[in-house]
């Protein structure tokens, strides 16, 4: 299959079943409605299973449910649903299960808007749910890039035994570029009988499995609180992944920016390179684990007098812009939060003002 | 001679945790009697709730799985989609399963999840401490209502069974109780039935277990058995509620 | 080289499926592509507009302020956008339903009753397709070939329209020449 014009949101649910789910439980909400009524139609015709579910909590449970049998699940909402989601997040975190949770992010906070946004920044990177629990997170910036997260986003949980999100825009979900869809991303669902509450005939054995979250001996959930942690720090040792973009140069400014923003910097970053200013970009797409070591040492070049997190949020990156740069340079935040993204012309003039 | 009573296999050797008079250690008997003669063992998966039942899955011998609080049916729903081979059943009590997670219960009964719910009702919060439940008697005193539940105020106790065989979708509900001997065969069979029913495909299948929990009511377990009979039944009536054309 | 297009009208114009007609075209013809619809309540029978960006390299940016060329079925539409368009660019003003002109003269304003052709080709539907042929065949952004090509697949499952979306393409493409 050649190149084929899609929306993310459609995009996004076939890249699922390119990877072998088939399972997706999901409830409407703009701007990513999409996805669920395109795998409404395709779900049924390759044998899978789809299910509207009554709320975004119960939708989170249903994915529990079905990741606990050890098959591949995912769903999809946004802003609003997914912090409704967030509780039975922490529980598969928790109890150490993959799935997949897409957020197409839209305004906040409250009903905000359904325009592109960024803002659950903090809430899918540090805040998803109640205890110790963290998301391997990926950040698409475009079509082509928010289908192959997702293909890989499976194999990834299951690695991790730990849900993983993308996070994309609601720009990312409503625009439509051309995708493909690898085949050599296709993968098989891992082993899972160690694990999975499939029936012990499903398994042939006679141990019986039981997954939980809860343990009352402070000594045993402090123990599994490491081994989770351990989990999130071998993530920031194999997972972070990050593209570098005009970094050769002897850039004044480096830019930090992520998903759709990224792309509007992009085109600010070659306008500025023809008017004779030289200006790198780091583009984040894992969220978490954050590129800290590369952002470091990307500020840390000699040419490089100032960084900037622009981002469609209110500074919620820059603290782990901050904290990579280590105070070796000044930065500052550029963002709008509103729906409307930032122009490539709002990104020259913010970046012409810090070199003044 | 062979023996004539034997633990069923389905239940563990582990000793319970529930307070004297408690019914959760003969009703977690039925079922795993039930799984026994049904043979399902090797294919069932139990849903464990929050409440005093949260450790239930010490006390049986097949796979389970933990809950949040109220979305058991919502998890049972998403395995028994994606395996419709496995047994699934959700074990939840009147703060978790009326409250809660009346939501997932109602959804779950609507779209007729081909899975069985055991409903354990005694009109409490159990694992929290005696909290006033949605099935709170009328002035029934609970940390929460030292006067007694003025229903002016929260309202009737729900009928859950009643309100779930209101819809049109649901087929097997039944309501039976434990608190006596008598009462027990009565239960199983209901039980029995509503596991039968999911495996063969039929519905959505529901018992109601009207239950004592002579710590949090603050009575001996002889004196809970007569106020559930006298107090609980006459509103909670038994008998099956809806069965399947 | 990149243009962008923007394509704007009443809801229910088939201003989206023009613009994806459009993306389709330009894909097949090997150019990076973005179709950015505006989405949300205003697309239930208000204004819709949507842009199209065709480059021969990576696309930056996806918003875009000031397209290079415009497409206006109804006069709401051109009031807004007709001063945004870059100068040189084309604006294909729908002058069955817009009386007044785009009030530009750095731009190439390309007049078409396209909804007076869509009638006499017997369906006033087809008034879009007009449009995209009269535009694409005076922009030159996308091969007429490709766009007849594309037009045939996206009518694909309704095969009774092709005949008079292919006629559209042709009365459009005739309407950007005379």
């Amino acid at each position: 299959m050649g190149k084929v014009l899609m929306k993310g949101n459609e995009a996004i649910g076939e890249a699922a079943i390119r990877a072998g789910c088939l399972n997706y439980f999901a409830y409407p909400i703009t701007p990513q409605s999409e996805v669920a009524e395109y795998l409404s139609r395709r779900l049924p015709e390759v044998g899978g299973v789809f299910l509207q579910g009554e709320s975004e909590v119960a939708v989170s449970y249903m994915i529990l449910g079905a990741a606990a049998t050890g098959e591949r699940v995912f769903t999809t909402s946004s802003s609003p649903g997914i912090s409704l989601m967030s509780e039975g997040i922490s529980y598969i975190a928790g109890m150490q299960i993959p799935a997949v949770f897409v957020n197409i992010m839209r305004g906040g906070p409250g009903l905000g808007g359904i325009l592109p946004s960024q803002a659950d920044y903090l809430q899918a990177t540090k805040g998803i749910g109640h205890g110790d629990c963290r998301l391997l997170v990926m950040a698409p910036a475009s079509v082509q890039e928010a289908a192959e997260m997702t293909m890989r986003a499976f194999p990834l949980a299951e690695k991790y035994l730990n849900p993983v999100m993308i996070l994309g825009d609601g720009l990312i979900g409503q625009m439509m570029e051309p995708v493909e869809f690898p085949d050599d991303l296709k993968t098989e669902p891992s082993k899972k009988d160690e694990w999975a509450t499939n029936g012990m005939d499903t398994r042939g054995s006679n141990r019986r499995n039981l997954i939980r979250s809860l343990y009352l001996d402070p000594e045993v959930l402090n123990q599994h609180n490491l081994e989770l942690k351990a989990k999130y720090d071998r993530m920031q040792q194999e997972e972070i992944r990050y593209e570098a973009y005009n970094t050769d140069s002897d850039y004044e400014v480096l830019i930090v920016s992520y998903g759709t923003m990224s792309r509007v910097c992009r085109t600010a970053v070659d306008q500025l390179q023809e008017q004779g200013m030289a200006v790198g970009m780091l583009r984040p797409q894992t969220v978490y684990p954050f590129p800290e070591e590369a952002v470091g040492n990307a500020a840390a070049k000699k040419s490089c007098l100032a960084v900037a997190s622009i981002e469609m949020s209110m500074g919620q990156m820059l603290e782990d812009v901050q904290r990579s740069v280590k105070g070796r340079q000044p930065v500052h935040w550029f963002g709008k939060c509103g729906g409307e993204v930032p122009t490539p012309e709002e990104v020259i003039e913010f970046v012409r003002s810090l070199t003044k | 001679m062979g023996k004539t009573f034997a633990k069923p296999e389905a239940l563990s050797d582990q000793i319970t945790h529930y307070c004297p008079g408690c019914t959760h250690g003969v009703i977690h008997r039925l079922v795993a009697e039930v799984i026994d003669e049904l043979d399902i063992r090797g294919r069932t998966v139990g849903v464990a709730p929050v409440g005093c039942a949260v450790l239930m899955y010490n006390y049986f011998t097949f796979d389970f799985l933990e809950s949040a609080h109220g979305r058991a049916p919502a998890q049972a729903t998403g395995m028994k989609r994606v395996r419709p081979d496995l047994v699934v059943f959700t074990y939840q009590g009147d703060g978790d399963l009326a409250s809660i997670g009346m939501s997932e219960i109602v959804h779950a009964a609507n779209r007729g999840e081909k899975i069985t719910t055991i409903f354990v009702n005694n009109a409490v919060y159990g694992m929290t401490g005696g909290q006033m439940a949605p099935t709170t008697m009328p002035n029934q005193r609970t940390t929460t209502s030292p006067f007694g539940r003025n229903v002016d105020e929260v309202g009737m106790p729900i009928k859950v069974s009643e309100l779930l065989a209101s819809l049109q979708t649901t087929a097997y509900i039944a309501r039976q109780t434990v608190i006596l001997p008598k009462h027990i065969t009565r239960a199983k069979k209901a039980i029995k039935k509503a596991f039968q029913y999911q495996i063969d495909g039929r519905c959505f299948s529901f018992v109601e277990i009207v239950s004592t929990c002579p710590t949090n009511w603050g009575l001996t377990p002889v004196e809970a058995v007569k106020w559930a009979e006298e107090k609980m039944l006459p509103y909670y009536p038994l008998g099956e509620i809806k069965t399947p054309q | 080289m990149q243009s962008e297009v923007m394509f704007a009208g009443f809801g229910g114009q088939g201003i989206l499926l023009i613009a994806k007609i459009l993306a389709h075209a330009a894909m097949e013809d090997g150019l990076e592509v973005a179709w950015v619809p505006s989405y949300g309540p205003e697309m239930r029978g208000g204004t819709a507009y949507c842009t199209v960006v065709i480059s021969d390299r990576l696309i930056g940016s996806p918003i875009i302020r000031n397209p290079m060329h415009l497409v206006a079925m109804n006069r709401p539409s051109l009031e807004k956008f007709a001063p945004m368009v870059k100068p040189n660019g084309v604006i294909l003003v729908n002058s069955t339903l817009i009386s007044i002109d785009a009030g530009r003269d750095d731009v190439d304003e390309l007049r078409v009753p396209v909804n007076e052709i869509a009638v006499r080709l017997g369906n006033v539907r087809s008034a879009n397709i007009v449009a995209l042929a009269a535009f694409a065949a005076r922009a030159r952004v996308v091969k007429m070939d490709t766009l007849r090509h594309c037009v045939k697949e996206e009518f694909a499952s309704k095969e009774k329209l092709i005949p008079l979306n292919m006629a559209a393409v042709d009365e459009g493409e005739k309407a950007a020449a005379g």
